[in-house]
């Protein structure tokens, strides 16, 4: 048991999740103490997870179905800190819609809670067992505006197509069960054999249930219902902190158990990404909803990611946990606009209420062009960078076609960005917004802003942090 | 020699533009801000004036070499000159200050955001040309798209929206093979360093690929047929400042990309692929002179007649003789100089009258006389008459044609009789004739700033027509150094 501490991060989590659930019951109007408290919790989680894991070299714990290693604990820290900036711009957001409530800081924590489960696991239970509480979290997450039916719509919604994903996954999970009889990924790895078919329609069906949460094409299409549905300040956190941990186990499950069967999922995960980025793409152009926009930009963003995941090296892990946080920094800098965009206690998600916004608001509108264009991928701004060390990974290993698919389709998503440019910058202006936003929001704003700019000055820092992650031995 | 020259050169602009940003912008500030912007665009040009009195012509090596190390054991900002890029610092330093002064007459709204996106710009160009290592260079050429969008987009024309994004979606198609092809070669050669490759060569099993994906880029930037036709949409909508701009530092990125990468890294696939070249060139010369003579909108006759111009320099380039190439390095200056300065005669009477076709204006000879006078001359140097620079480039360029190809060069001297007679056919019926529209009377001649940035591309059109020699001397020895390494290369099946 001396390795306890090594599982601190988790535990601490559960137990303050615990204790201000108590709280808040037992003291009435609470919310304020409560979404403070969660922020110092975010923070500490993510302090102790570096002070005692980040040094920590492949140790598993409990019958190996635990394992913490340096990809794992970067993976949790990136996440936490996505988590923490999610809360901390989200408040003014539900205080506008009367949820400023105790449950949505909770919410957030457990789901937090079962994605660094997910992200730990080495085995199949454990990891179902964190996909299921980040679920169950997430569910609630989307109805939390349960006054508006489109709320209430997405949260549904998400619950029947999740289930379904689920039941998917767990399938895959029995047939591989029965293949190798046993649930560890390590055993799994010795007990293949490649012959039987039934094991990789296992895999399949858990990469189908893995797909569904990280919304790729072909199992994309709750994304842009529920991403539209949301209160924004969850849809943020369904496109940035769920991926990152279903990335990650992502590349954990289809490197660590089956990386002896490369030929056979590595065709689908190029299906995949090119399936994601060209639909991400093309899709998005018709889109007049802001939200939806985001929702298949995010669906392309992802076909990105793992098109680093297919390319089967390290590098390609690498460039797709660089790509992860260069979209979660884009991400959060395009939230923080969409949340700004307020007049009278009502917040504008037509993309034609971004008509004319460089007069009235220039630095506003600046910022969204810098975060606009670095999503197109273009140089010198970080996301290009992002992309461009994707696809260094991807033609490393000779795959031509990915390659140049994917960066034919960032020209096409190429012009709905500019699109957006185009109505903020060349359209007649419209009403003002107010400006008087919280200090935190500008904050992101600002340094999100500030970060996708002047990336290319040093690129080599990002890179340094995500070298030592090397999952294939 | 340790003070950084060449990243001053490619900051300054930047830092001007950082500056004009945290400046309020109204319209009292308009003053400062402008006076600003031209100051540090014109100390940029100063330096460069310093960087060629220093530049050592008599050796083909890069010179004011700087390296650091950007991203750690993958890519080196490395950056530097030779004879065949220093001109081309030279003229983007000399043409982006001009640009500064003309807005005067036409940029009216949001001064302050426009001269910044220029200086930006600048920026950008600067370091195109002197960037040593293929990912830098490409961060810089694609980086050039985001200002040149802004500017035909906010301050363009009538249908500037549909002209920007055509012109954004054309060249971000054509870079993202080159992408391709530069990631590909650092993991043939495990380097991007131009000066390494120049040494160790490219694979020729890949060479006629990496070589097309180059092209694919570089013809969309030149333009050639058929991919032009983005420019005239690009021109006629974007302000003169703006269109200045694009047909005399952006067109020169291409040019400049054949010289150096297709020629220095690919000499097997340029090769064979000279054929195709020609054709595409004499193909556009011909071709859009003839498009050019039907135009009725002036800005779109000199963005056709830039196509054409384009057509000589990339034939130019492909003869892989000594007077091709130097030719068609002239040929770009001379076309930077003279379509910068065509595009601002055509401003100045746009600002006048606010119509750019041909048949508003006839007869202004008698009333804005000096205005003839200018546009007199560069619409010579533009048909390329003896004694203006545009002769100098397009004779080389022949020369060498003839030397290459005799068919060739016969049908793209017939290029040169079109090219007369659109141009005097336009000087015609906009200047001289009989004076029909009444409100031309009310024209007035050119003000200061305007007689001063024409006659400023006036002096050395004429002065490197009569004596191309400071131009020569500076390229001669890059140039006979390319070729034979080219040749040798070729010999050596590297």
């Amino acid at each position: 048991m001396e390795n306890l501490q090594l599982i601190l991060p988790e535990i601490f989590l559960s137990l303050s999740i615990m204790f201000l659930l108590i709280l808040g019951v037992f003291k009435n109007n609470s919310s304020k103490l409560i979404q403070n408290l969660s922020l110092i919790i975010l923070i500490i989680t993510a302090v102790v997870t570096f002070n005692e894991t980040i040094g920590i070299s492949n140790t598993k714990l409990f019958n190996d179905s635990i394992i913490i290693d340096y990809f794992s604990s970067l993976m949790k820290i990136i996440t936490l800190l996505a988590a923490f900036l999610v809360l901390i711009i989200s408040s003014n957001y539900l205080k506008t819609f009367q949820i400023f409530k105790i449950e949505y800081p909770i919410l957030i924590l457990s789901s937090v809670l079962g994605m660094m489960i997910m992200i730990n696991s080495n085995d199949l239970i454990v990891f179902y067992m964190g996909l299921e509480l980040q679920s169950l979290a997430l569910y609630v997450l989307a109805t939390f505006n349960r006054d508006q039916i489109k709320s209430s719509e997405a949260g549904l919604k998400y619950f029947v197509l999740s289930a379904l994903s689920s039941g998917l996954l767990l399938y895959g999970c029995s047939l591989i069960y029965g293949f190798t009889g046993s649930t560890n990924f390590n055993v799994i790895a010795n007990q293949l054999n490649s012959s039987e078919y039934a094991l990789t329609l296992g895999i399949v069906f858990i990469l189908v249930g893995l797909s569904f949460k990280i919304s790729a094409v072909p199992f994309h299409m709750w994304a842009p219902d529920v991403y539209e549905g949301s209160p924004t300040s969850v849809t943020l956190f369904f496109t940035m902190v769920p991926k990152i941990a279903a990335l990650t186990v992502f590349i954990r499950f289809l490197y660590v158990p089956f990386l002896n069967l490369i030929d056979q999922w590595q065709m689908i995960l190029i299906f995949l990404s090119i399936a994601s980025m060209l639909f991400g793409a093309v899709a998005a152009i018709g889109q007049t909803n802001l939200k939806r926009l985001v929702a298949y930009s995010s669906i392309g963003h992802v076909g990105y990611a793992l098109a680093g995941v297919a390319a089967g090296t390290n590098d390609g892990i690498q460039s797709s946990v660089i790509y992860i946080t260069i979209y979660v920094i884009m991400n959060l800098g395009l939230f923080s606009c969409l949340l700004m965009l307020k007049r009278n206690n009502q917040y504008y998600e037509k993309i034609d209420d971004l008509s004319g916004l460089s007069k009235n608001h220039p630095m506003l509108s600046l910022s969204l062009l810098i975060i606009l264009f670095s999503l197109a991928g273009i140089p010198p701004l970080a996301g290009f960078f992002a992309k461009f060390y994707v696809f260094k990974a991807v033609i490393e290993q000779s795959m031509y076609f990915l390659a140049i698919v994917g960066l034919m389709s960032t020209v096409v998503a190429a012009f709905y960005y500019l699109r957006l440019i185009k109505i903020m910058y060349f359209d007649e202006q419209k009403e003002k917004y107010d400006t008087d936003h919280g200090f935190w929001l500008k904050f992101s704003l600002t340094a999100s802003t500030l970060l996708i700019l002047i990336y290319f000055i040093f690129p080599s820092q990002l890179i340094e942090v995500v070298s030592r992650i090397n999952i294939i031995q | 020699m340790n003070f950084p020259i060449l990243s001053s050169l490619i900051l300054l602009p930047s830092v001007g533009a950082l500056f004009l940003f945290f400046t309020k912008s109204n319209k009292k500030n308009n003053f400062t801000v402008k006076y600003v912007a031209l100051f540090t665009s014109a100390a940029n040009f100063f330096l460069s004036i310093y960087l060629w009195i220093l530049f050592d012509q008599s050796t083909s090596e890069f010179q004011f070499v700087e390296q650091r190390v950007w991203i750690k054991d993958f890519i080196n900002y490395k950056v530097g000159v030779d004879g065949i890029s220093i001109l081309f610092i030279l003229l983007t330093t000399f043409i982006t200050p001009l640009c500064i002064i003309s807005v005067n007459n036409s940029i009216k709204e949001r001064l302050s955001e426009f001269l910044i996106a220029v200086l930006i710009m600048e920026s950008f160009m600067i370091g195109v040309f002197c960037s040593l290592d293929l990912v830098i260079f490409y961060l810089f050429f694609e980086a050039g798209l985001i200002p040149m969008f802004l500017i035909i987009g906010i301050w363009g024309g009538a249908r500037r929206v549909y002209s920007a994004f055509k012109f954004f979606l054309y060249t971000l198609l054509g870079s993202v093979l080159m992408l391709v092809a530069i990631i590909t070669i650092y993991w043939l050669n495990g380097t991007t360093d131009v000066v390494e490759l120049y040494k160790s060569g490219v694979d020729i099993r890949y060479q006629n690929l990496l070589w097309l994906a180059f092209f694919s880029s570089f013809a969309v930037k030149t333009p050639m047929w058929p991919v032009h036709t983005w420019l005239p949409d690009a021109h006629v909508e974007a302000p003169t400042a703006g269109s200045v701009l694009l047909a005399a530092i952006l067109l020169k990125m291409a040019g400049y990309g054949f010289i150096r990468f297709s020629l220095g890294l690919f000499p097997a696939a340029s090769e064979i692929f000279t054929p195709l070249i020609y054709i595409l060139s004499v193909i556009a010369i011909i071709f859009t002179s003839f498009i050019a003579l039907m135009q009725e909108d002036m800005k779109k006759l000199i963005a056709y007649s830039s196509v054409a111009h384009m057509g000589y320099v990339t034939l130019g380039i492909f003869t892989i003789q000594q007077q091709g190439i130097e030719g068609s390095i002239i040929q770009m200056i001379s076309h930077g100089l003279v379509s910068a300065a065509l595009f601002l005669c055509v401003g100045v009477v746009y600002d006048r009258m606010h119509s750019r076709l041909i048949n508003t204006y006839g007869g202004i000879v008698s009333i804005i006389p000096k205005y003839s006078i200018l546009f007199m001359i560069f619409t010579l140097a533009a048909l390329g008459l003896p004694g203006t620079s545009g002769f100098v480039g397009e004779f080389l360029i022949l020369m060498g044609a003839f030397k290459d190809n005799f068919l060739v060069a016969v049908i793209a001297s017939i290029g040169v009789i079109i090219g007369a007679a659109y141009m005097l056919w336009l000087y015609k019926r906009v200047v001289f004739g009989k004076l029909i529209n009444i409100d031309l009377k009310q024209m007035v001649d050119l003000n200061r700033s305007e007689l001063f940035i024409l006659s400023c591309l006036a002096i050395p059109t004429l002065f490197f027509g009569f004596y191309p020699d400071p131009l020569i001397n500076t390229i001669e020895v890059s140039i006979s150094d390319l070729i034979d390494q080219y040749n040798f290369k070729l010999a050596s099946k590297l």
